[in-house]
């Protein structure tokens, strides 16, 4: 061997444990969290903290039910929104639009990915929470009166709000997936669809959605596992009030991301108190990476299965 | 029955273009909102001064401390997540076959850490400092952050390797190369422009993140001088500000929020037309 | 009267991802003269080529059976040293592929790899290998221009000093002149007469014209069989398979990968 080989050889050696690392990196917070949160884990069941809503920490009360709700509650409502927005917005560039649309597009897309949360957080009390509150609750609380609509919070820091700007805030990561998906139709199934006389959005509904169909369910999972995420936008406008069962969308919501940050500066002075953040960001990091490890494997699935 | 059909498409079309033109009129007003909000209270204390007395209620002084913070933690996490992100790729497309299995798990690993939250990354920065007897530092808070980019710089890395063309890699092991040889001076150099638009878009990720640097870098006052010290950086200067009950200070965090824009803005600009720009050598 | 052997292929199967592309071929390859290996389409011609210097090995899912011995070294052997082997074949692309830098660090680059740092014999190699390839006239004057600049044509002849610099014993050409304009194809081939010589040379080619010009050897391959093989006059003129026939009278329907029988 020579001294070429010999430096591939180190190069190969030292890369492979390189990439080790990064393969055990997951493992390795999840433990980390999971070992730092055992003294709460201790004479408490699993069910009791994931599904109790006493939060109460000077008393060593550590239910996380009621963030888990506020979580769902929220990302829910922005999934609602963004959910459609990000589909037509997908089909529309990838079957619609013109080639200079699609190219446009691009930088649109990545800006609004790499916009600061707070950034966003700014935004939302800048404008969406003042929209709620004067126009969105005002309009709708006083006619609608039953759930999920009915609510006599009239700050605008709100669920909604929240819901609103995560909505905005994962439009990127969808859109981009599920382009990217449509993209990967072959035209020949456009084809025979418009051959056989069908209209545009025919085609689009019945042959190029049945098509990738999997992959926009794998970018929805995707969406939903970012905006349960999402921390310091959220904070900044939905309230964060703690309530045991969401009751409106105008209601304020403590998802449980945003208990994490709140609670920066005082978890070390009761007891278990760090120990119980921890979990919180323990389940958080649970529900993410399976999350993510479903909506990633569908779409590392259809690559392979395309060549 | 046809003419129904017609409708539809109508209708459809006319959801999509409204749902486009949604997303893209938002990132209009979130940029007309903060270029607005922000200017009013840009000055030049504001960028060159740190917080004097009293300025969580409306003293003088500026954010110096965050921009200053930022900038040195992002460009310190950016050069960590390098050191990981390159060998990782290189390792992905010029060691391993694009079909391996190993190459599948390492790129599945990068997508189920890219999809963590940065929140859980932030208490994983703080786990890690509690039991090794740490305070939140800028050394702390560099580490967590160029962990959270990690993921997202070796992603987008990866996909300007599959950009190269395998003709590539042959022509160089066709004259002997061996594959440390045909990956640091053949491939990188057709790489090298997609590679730093990769950087900066992970640097403008690094710097915009606040979650993770709450519990890990915690904030300070002052400008960052020591590897071990607290350091402010420019979400949490927003954060703040927009946390107290005075307007000026609010203000204020308009402002870092404009900073922080126009950075990641220029970033991203500059990301663009790197990727726009093939090579000097290459086609 | 017999040339030495200089790449003997016994028994060679290749299968991708269990698709067979050849099937036990045997086959030896003279020394210092020109192969041609001809057949249709898909038949195998690349793959067999890139046998020989294994940039098989880098295709997904690939598997090698048999054995080739160059220089009566068998170089299928596990731990064959793979960046020897390569340096003693130069191969020419279908479509000239040049390394993402200047005119003159594209033939540099196997200089300096295989260990030449000195900057004066570095530029005199360089200049040499030019010439060679019938390149030096054309790009004396911008040796510091990316490749990437030059015509298709002339980025061919670029790839042959490429590959004659790192002084190969073995030119394998891959359809190289498919690409070009008749003028640039010309010029290769005029370069090829003149190097065998000093070279081995194994043509693929899809031309059977150039294959009548320049080979004094030939090969048939169909659907990844050798069906007949020897000297290129006799194979031309008078050709024992049925199938071989049919090709090179060019009545040959091309094979869409089905079975013909
Ligand atoms: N990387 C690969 N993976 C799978 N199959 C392959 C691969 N490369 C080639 N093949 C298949 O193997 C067979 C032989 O391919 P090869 O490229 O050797 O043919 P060829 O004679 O060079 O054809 P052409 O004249 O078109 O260049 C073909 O059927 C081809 O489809
Ligand atoms: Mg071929």
């Amino acid at each position: 061997m020579d001294i070429r080989q010999i430096k591939d050889a180190i190069a190969r050696r030292s890369m492979g444990l390189v990439a080790l690392g990064v393969m055990s990196a997951a493992f390795l917070v999840g433990f980390g969290l999971y070992w730092r949160a055992r003294p709460v884990l201790a004479g408490r069941r699993w069910t009791e903290i994931l599904f109790s809503a006493a939060w109460h920490p000077a008393r060593g009360e550590f239910g996380l039910g009621g963030f888990i709700l506020g979580s769902f509650w929220v990302t829910a409502i922005a999934m609602v929104i963004a959910v459609p927005l990000s589909l037509l917005t997908a089909l529309y560039l990838s079957e619609y639009a013109s080639r200079r649309t699609r190219e446009w597009s691009r930088p649109v897309v990545d800006v609004l990915a790499g916009i600061s949360p707070v950034v966003y957080g700014v935004w939302g009390m800048l404008v969406v929470v003042p929209l709620v509150r004067d126009y969105a609750m005002p309009f709708l609380s006083s006619r609608l009166k039953f759930f999920p609509f009915a609510s006599d919070n009239f700050t605008g820091f709100s669920a909604l709000a929240g819901g609103v700007v995560l909505a905005v805030m994962v439009v990127p990561i969808m859109v981009s997936v599920m382009e990217e998906i449509l993209r990967t139709v072959p035209p020949e199934i456009r084809e025979a669809s418009l051959a056989l006389g069908a209209t545009r959005w025919q085609t689009t509904k019945k042959a190029v959605l049945k098509k990738a169909w999997p992959g926009v369910v794998a970018a929805i999972i995707l969406g939903f596992s970012r905006a349960s995420g999402e921390t310091m936008a959220v904070l900044m406008v939905a309230g964060c009030a703690l309530q045991a069962v969401p009751k409106s969308i105008f209601d304020p919501a403590y998802p449980l991301p945003a208990l994490i940050a709140n609670t920066y500066g005082e978890m070390m002075s009761v007891p278990l108190y760090d120990a119980a953040i921890l979990l919180a960001a323990l389940v958080l990091f649970l529900l993410t990476v399976l999350f993510n490890a479903v909506g990633w494997g569908i779409l590392l699935r259809l690559e392979k299965r395309e060549g | 029955m046809t003419q129904a059909r017609f409708i539809e498409e109508k209708i459809f079309r006319g959801l999509m273009l409204a749902a486009a033109g949604m997303v893209a009129g938002s990132l209009g007003l979130i940029l007309a909102t903060v270029f607005v909000k922000g200017f009013r209270a840009l000055s030049f204390d504001m960028l060159f001064k740190t917080p004097q007395g009293g300025y969580y209620i409306g003293g003088g002084g500026g954010i110096a401390n965050a921009i200053a913070g930022s900038l040195v933690l992002g460009l310190g996490a950016t050069l960590l997540a390098l050191l990981v992100s390159l060998p990782l790729v290189f390792y992905l497309n010029v060691y391993l076959r694009r079909r391996s299995r190993l190459a599948f798990f390492i790129r599945f690993s990068l997508d189920v850490l890219w999809g963590i939250p940065s929140i859980v990354y932030g208490a994983f920065g703080f786990t890690v400092m509690v039991t090794l007897g740490l305070k939140a530092s800028l050394l702390a808070g560099t580490l967590t952050v160029g962990l959270l980019i990690i993921p997202i710089m070796a992603r987008s890395m990866d996909e300007v390797f599959k950009m190269v063309p395998p003709e590539l890699h042959e022509a160089a092991y066709a004259l002997g190369s061996t594959r440390w040889e045909a990956a640091m001076k053949v491939i990188l150099r057709q790489a090298f422009p997609g590679l730093a638009a990769a950087v900066l878009i992970a640097f403008g990720r690094g710097i915009g993140d606040a979650a993770s640097v709450l519990f890990t870098a915690s904030f300070t006052d002052a400008l960052p001088t020591s590897l071990f010290r607290p350091v402010a950086t420019l979400p949490l200067a927003i954060f703040f500000q927009l946390g107290t009950p005075f307007p000026e200070v609010q203000e204020r965090g308009y402002a870092a929020a404009l900073v922080l824009t126009l950075i990641v803005l220029a970033v991203s600009v500059l990301a663009r037309a790197l990727t726009r720009r093939v090579t000097r050598h290459s086609r | 009267m017999e040339a030495r052997t200089h790449i003997r292929v016994e028994d060679l199967s290749v299968w991708y991802g269990g698709h067979p592309a050849l099937k036990d071929v045997t086959l030896s390859i003279p020394d210092k003269k020109i192969t041609a290996i001809i057949g249709p389409s898909g038949c195998g011609k690349t793959t067999l080529l890139k046998s020989f210097n294994r940039l098989i090995d880098l295709q997904e899912g690939v598997r090698m059976e048999g054995r080739i011995l160059v220089d009566d070294e068998d170089i299928t052997a596990p731990g064959a040293d793979l960046t020897r082997l390569r340096k003693k074949m130069g191969l020419l692309f279908q479509r000239p592929q040049v390394l993402p830098m200047s005119i003159f660090e594209n033939v540099a680059y196997g200089l300096r790899i295989h260990g030449e740092n000195d900057r004066l014999r570095l530029g005199e190699k360089v200049e040499h290998y030019l010439r060679m390839a019938g390149l030096w006239a054309e790009v004396r004057d911008r040796l510091a221009a990316p490749a990437a600049k030059l015509s298709i044509g002339q980025q061919q002849r670029l790839c042959l000093a490429r590959g004659l610099a790192v002084e190969p014993e073995v030119i394998l050409g891959d359809e190289p002149t498919s690409a070009l304009d008749p003028h640039s194809a010309e010029r290769i081939e005029q370069r090829f007469l003149e190097l065998k010589r000093d070279y081995t040379i194994v043509l693929v080619t899809h031309i059977l014209r150039q294959a009548r010009r320049l080979a004094d050897y030939a090969a048939f391959v169909y659907m990844g069989e050798l069906v007949e093989h020897g000297p290129a006059a006799e194979l031309f003129a008078h050709p024992k398979d049925p199938r071989t026939e049919a090709y090179i009278s060019g009545r040959f329907i091309e094979s869409t990968g089905e079975d013909p029988d």
